[in-house]
């Protein structure tokens, strides 16, 4: 399979998202420079990498939801195609209205760069069929606006529609108040599509890929969709 | 046609936390002025656009605001409508 990482100018984890899924997770992985007005046709997933695109001017991800390139990952994702946002990457996600709601200022103000648990809330899912229920991912984040918020009924949606699929939690898989570390309501850490081929989420995966970093529990991510798109095809 | 000039006040929708209105608040407070309070920290966009009339000046900005100036899930905005000296 191949992933096609889009690169937008102030990106700076695209390298890191490229190495993940060719030299750790042994994929093909290709850039896309966000000017481009089509993705490769032999792509099966997207990626929308961490960074600062436009320097987060306006908002984060505001600018960048109107790149070239992002009417066709629009189209991309309405028609099935799998789109994983990471960080910044999740921001354009929510500005572009490919996922609800939005993200906020992180409720101390500060930028968080640290590790983190996600649970998994749902591992019947593109991005977490590797994964039990439940289990407990040591994943690092780095944002100041990573503070998830929608309104109470996109909430509710959400929780019924089992689309959050990471929440911020302990080591025990215990998810508390002093384990979210921005403020994001329900401690929601990442999100998809009711229809599940788009998922957005604050935490790096593609930064705990490598044994060399000392932790690899973001590279089962990368392997659950490739575990669904070599099923598929 | 008309050259108007739009100013655009963005807040943070009420109900929503503002935690930058938070921190400036507390400084104030620290500062001893207690007869303050209620922070809420904003945005101001101004542009300039060429339209038939005000009215329709003002529909074409509040578009704009709907799709990118603004967050409509989190933000309020108020649009003012000036002609160009």
């Amino acid at each position: 399979m191949k992933f096609g990482v889009i690169i937008f100018p102030g990106s700076n984890c695209d390298h890191d998202a490229l190495y993940a899924t060719s030299a750790n997770l042994g994929s093909e992985s290709v850039a896309i420079w966000h000017k481009e007005t089509s993705i490769p046709e032999d792509v099966d997933c997207i990626i929308l990498p961490g960074g600062f695109s436009y320097g987060d001017y306006l908002r984060c991800g505001s600018i960048a939801s109107f790149s070239p390139i992002m009417s066709e990952v629009i189209k991309f994702a309405n028609s099935g195609g799998i789109v994983i946002g990471i960080c910044n990457g999740f921001q354009i996600l929510t500005e572009s209205g490919l996922l609800p709601g939005t993200l906020l200022r992180n409720e101390n103000l500060n930028f968080i760069c640290k590790d983190v648990y996600l649970k998994v809330e749902n591992n019947d899912t593109v991005f977490t069929n590797e994964h039990n229920q439940n289990e407990v991912l040591r994943i690092p984040v780095a944002h100041g606006e990573g503070n998830y918020y929608a309104s109470n009924e996109v909430l509710k949606e959400l929780e019924k529609n089992n689309q959050i699929i990471f929440r911020y939690a302990n080591a025990e898989g215990e998810v508390c108040d002093n384990c979210n570390p921005n403020g994001s309501l329900n401690n929601i850490a990442g999100i998809s599509n009711k229809e599940g081929n788009v998922l957005g989420m604050m935490p790096h995966p593609e930064r705990y890929s490598d044994e060399i970093l000392g932790c690899k529990d973001g590279l089962s991510i990368f392997k659950s969709i490739l575990n669904r798109v070599t099923v598929n095809s | 046609m008309n050259t108007y000039k739009a100013q655009i006040k963005i807040t943070l929708r009420k109900g929503i936390l503002d935690v930058q209105g938070k921190a400036v608040e507390q400084a104030l407070h620290s500062m001893d002025y207690d007869i303050m309070e209620n922070v809420r920290i904003g945005k101001y966009v101004e542009l300039d656009i060429t339209a038939q009339n005000d009215g329709q000046a003002e529909e074409f900005v509040k578009d704009a605001c709907n799709k990118i100036i603004a967050n409509p899930i989190v933000e309020d905005y108020e649009i003012t409508i000036v002609e160009k000296v």
